[in-house]
């Protein structure tokens, strides 16, 4: 494993960070929202509730939402998504939603067969003031001679935070609701990945595996959204975090949450510190060499083992791909943009190939963004370059920032694709939504093994573009 | 297994025909936990007013609701494209405590003056309906001041299902209609209601209506110009599509101006043809001529698709479908369709039918048809299996369900961009049927391997 000081010195450069700032303030702030760069706070909740295992996400508010995310989450994964609603009609909005939430959790037991309900707000049931835990505290005396489900409840209100907020309201209340009991030591390590893709999840528990470590890993979304073809339509799909697994995540030797942006929110993570006194290791998301090797370390400091030769062995090849591929990338412009975790991994994967970002973006509104990002390209970014930095933007701010830049490539989700039409430039489609390619639940994003798929994928999108634009049409480069 | 899925409460909302006399209930809430497949007001009124090209859509509410409407559905504009951005007000925490009526007003200031829209609509949604704006006072000031058409749309999602949505749309259109000047206007003429020019569809019945020698006034919603609606109250006749959308304006222009209106559908043979004809029935008596023009189109284009449906009858002749749509009257043509191919119509629903609709669903279906109003994941995969059908027809969100049990699928809805109206739509859906039917892969899903392996034994 080579040595990997997370931090080197540089000089900072305050030429550079000025001329930003003076650029931000030339621009407008605008009122309005267009083309937004974020989803709401339940969409987060209840993709989180469903790598659960036997929990079906239940949706207290008017029955739209819960349809229109449904719609939305199943163009991206394919796969069934049943979220249910609590229905709110007028009535219910004046007199309160708390008996049809009730009528819903009984409805969601008897045909689902639900073990957990995941129940998260919506802006109309955290308006109208209904009282969630009192209303669930009531379910549970008036039902106390039926078999009743777990019943985990976030607060996510979709006016506060974007749907990454809501996820790791889910994912914190799921632990500080069902991890009440300190269990003996199990052996177990707790991996709270945030919001990566199914294939992502598959890959982190080979790696964990390999290790002779029994992760747990909250949620696993790997089966649940990526499932097989099976003989029937199963009312809620297998896999997700066992909740046996889940109540045993007091028994961890340690606990793994992915996210720069994390330092500064109460997570899963710091509730199983301070509850159990566990330890916890908060590191980026480990996208691109750098962040991998950090979660490599992590996983050596936690098992006291050194990391397997099959993933040595794939550490080597992609260093050896960084140079092999280091041509065709170097210097070139990037605007990156998604979900904050997401885009500080991605941004510190492109400064290690030589991709000079010159915007990245995120939709939600981060204390830490800019820091993180500042940090991932410190000592490595190309020349005086470092990007420049914006939180709680939309489309319409992104490409109007963009446009001058330049970029020769977007890096980041479905719905940049047209600015990457008016530009004539690639896009490399990574993280949620991917509405306009097929296999977005099969992107891999993270570890060595990401990091070499995203580089292959940007490298050939760049030879794609040369040959498409070349009057030769090179075909052996 | 029958009952297994179906809950005690929505028992009366299904029926098999000929298992008792019809009898099915509509028209209500959808049952809490019951994950039915239907959304809400807003998107009631969104879907219906969005192909408004040159109009600013403006959703007052917090981000959700914008982004999950962004440029979903496959409608297409001759011309500006406003209707594919998302806008919306973004609604935060302070807004919500304090009101959102300023941050409302600068919004719309901001984007009528970046994208010189002719007219802009205001969306509310569920919160606006609760923290209690004064949509239409925003709208109002704002329409003086910039002098276009800014328009409140009520459309709270909770205040019932989709159906108000289409209402609300309707209404705000009707503010429209009357403000424009009709002179040129030909005594042949008529407004297409109803119609949302989902891979440009709209085009070819405006081509078809053209080859008959009708004017064709304003696009009702498709590729639809806020000028044209504001002067197509001067049209002679309203040809309204999908009923749920536009019947309520087409009602309220016959009220005001007078201007009759008849029901039309553009899927499949039989439909297609028959609302041309009844088009050419309307305008006989002002243009003699045009009944003969109209048979010789509906010729041409058989004459050109009949010989390709045969082909496609072949391979599909004794198969299975099942139907789940949003609006009943689609289902018609579909079943129509269907038969076409030589294939059965097994089990039919939609999300928001009315009474009348379902009457009509159960004259024209065979025996033993499951029929349904608002389902449900749980129950549509029980029907496809009870009925063992080769294909379901449906949107986005029915897709994986099909799918799952081993069954083709055909998206019949807003997200396709396949053109399946008119003579030459008939021809893409046979083929896109056809397609999914035919397709090797089933053979490799468990559900039908099991089948195979049962047969067999």
């Amino acid at each position: 494993m080579s040595d990997n000081n997370p931090v080197t010195v540089v000089e900072s450069r305050p030429g550079a960070l000025d001329t930003r700032v003076s650029a931000r303030k030339a621009r407008p702030s605008y009122v309005s929202t267009t083309n937004a760069c974020k989803l709401c706070t339940p969409i987060g909740a209840a993709l989180a509730f469903r790598g659960i295992e036997g929990c079906v996400p239940f949706l207290h508010g008017s029955q739209g939402c819960a349809t229109y995310m449904r719609r939305y989450i199943i163009s991206h994964f394919r796969e069934p998504m049943d979220i249910a609603s609590s229905s709110l009609g007028e009535k219910h909005a004046i007199y309160g939603g708390g008996p049809n939430l009730k009528k819903g959790i009984l409805n969601v037991m008897g045909k689902y067969g639900a073990k957990i309900v995941g129940v998260a707000t919506t802006c109309l049931t955290e308006t109208i003031g209904d009282d969630v835990p009192m209303i669930l505290k009531e379910f549970r005396r008036e039902f106390s001679d039926l078999a009743l489900p777990h019943i985990v409840f976030a607060s996510t209100p979709s006016y506060s935070g974007t749907h990454m907020e809501g996820w790791h309201a889910a994912v914190r209340a799921t632990v500080e609701q069902l991890v009440t009991d300190k269990v003996s030591e199990n052996g177990t390590v707790n991996i709270m990945p945030g919001f990566v893709s199914p294939a992502d999840i598959r890959y982190l528990k080979e790696i964990a595996t390999d290790f002779g470590i029994r992760p747990t890993i909250l949620p696993d979304i790997s089966e649940t959204l990526d499932g097989q073809a099976l003989e029937d339509y199963e009312t809620i799909p297998s896999g997700g975090t066992s909740l046996e697994a889940i109540r045993e995540m007091s028994g961890a030797s340690a606990s793994i949450e992915f996210g720069r942006t994390l330092s500064c929110l109460e997570t899963a993570g710091n509730v199983l510190k301070k509850r159990f006194d566990m330890p916890l290791y908060q590191i980026g998301m480990p996208i691109g060499l750098r962040e991998t090797d950090r979660f490599f370390q992590a996983l050596e400091a936690i098992t006291g083992r050194e990391t397997p030769q099959l993933h040595q062995m794939e550490r080597g090849r992609l260093v050896d791909a960084y140079i092999d591929g280091h041509k065709y990338v170097s210097g070139l412009k990037a605007v990156v943009y998604g979900e904050a975790d997401l885009v500080i991994g991605l941004t510190s994967f492109l400064v290690e190939i030589g991709i000079r970002p010159v915007l990245v973006a995120t939709g939600s509104k981060d204390k830490v963004f800019k820091q993180a990002i500042e940090e991932v390209c410190k000592g490595i970014a190309l020349g005086a370059s470092l990007p420049a930095i914006r939180e709680g933007v939309d489309f319409f701010d992104i490409a109007e920032e963009a446009e001058g830049l330049k970029p020769d490539i977007l890096v980041g989700h479905a719905k940049g694709y047209k600015m990457a039409r008016e530009w004539n430039i690639p896009l490399v489609r990574a993280g949620f939504p991917n509405h306009d390619r097929f296999g977005g639940q099969r992107i891999l994003h993270l570890g060595y093994r990401g990091a070499q798929s995203l580089l292959d994928r940007i490298i050939n999108a760049i030879i794609e573009k040369k040959q498409a634009d070349s009057p030769i049409g090179y075909w052996y480069i | 297994m029958k009952t297994a899925v179906i809950f005690e409460e929505r028992k009366d909302q299904i029926y098999r025909k000929g298992e008792q006399p019809f009898e099915l209930a509509c028209n209500r809430e959808s049952l809490a936990g019951a994950v039915s497949q239907r959304a809400c007001v807003f998107c009631g009124s969104r879907v219906v007013l969005y192909p408004i090209a040159d109009a600013l859509h403006l959703v007052h509410g917090p981000i959700g609701c914008a982004v999950y409407t962004w440029d979903i559905r496959g409608a297409l504009s001759s011309g500006p494209e406003l209707h594919r951005l998302s806008f919306s007000t973004d609604l935060q925490e302070e807004d919500v405590i304090f009101g959102g009526e300023k941050k409302l007003e600068a919004a719309l200031n901001e984007l009528i003056e970046r994208y010189q829209p002719r007219a802009a609509f205001v969306y509310s949604t569920c919160i606006v309906g609760i923290i209690g704006d004064d949509l239409a006072g925003v709208c109002k000031k704002v329409e003086a001041e910039k002098g276009i058409p800014v328009i409140p749309v009520q459309s709270e999602g909770f205040k019932g299902n989709k159906r108000a949505g289409y209402e609300a749309a309707c209404k705000a259109m009707f503010r429209l209609v009357g403000t424009g000047d009709t002179t040129g206007i030909s005594p042949v003429s008529l407004n297409i209601l109803g119609d949302f020019n989902l891979a440009g569809e709209i085009w070819i019945i405006r081509d078809y209506l053209k080859r008959m020698g009708v004017e064709v006034v304003a696009n009702i919603t498709g590729d639809g110009r806020i000028a044209d609606i504001q002067r197509c109250h001067g049209a002679a006749l309203n040809l309204v599509q999908c009923s749920g959308a536009t019947l309520d304006l087409a009602k309220m222009m016959k009220e005001k101006y007078g201007i009759p209106y008849i029901r039309v559908s553009y899927f499949g043979i039989e439909d297609m043809a028959e609302s041309l004809y009844q088009v050419a029935r309307f305008f006989e008596s002002r243009d003699p001529e045009i009944m003969k023009r109209t048979e010789a189109v509906v010729r041409e284009e058989l004459e050109e698709l009949h010989p390709k449906l045969v082909e496609f009858r072949k391979d599909l002749e004794g198969k299975k479908a099942a139907i789940y749509v949003g609006g009943a009257f689609k289902a018609f043509s579909l079943i129509k369709a269907f038969r076409h191919l030589g294939m059965k119509v097994v089990m039919v629903g939609s999300q928001t039918g009315t009474k009348e609709d379902y009457r009509e669903l159960e004259e024209i279906t065979d025996p033993g048809t499951i029929i349904v109003d608002d389902s449900n994941p749980l129950e549509l995969s029980a029907f496809i299996k009870e009925k063992d059908v080769d294909i379901f027809v449906g949107g986005v969100k029915e897709r994986p369900i099909a799918y799952k049990l081993g069954v083709g699928f055909c998206d019949h809805n807003h997200e396709r961009k396949i053109a399946l109206e008119g003579f030459v739509g008939m021809y893409n859906f046979a083929k896109e049927v056809h397609s999914t039917v035919i397709s090797p892969v089933w053979q490799f899903a468990p559900r039908r391997q099991k089948q195979k392996e049962a047969g067999n034994e």
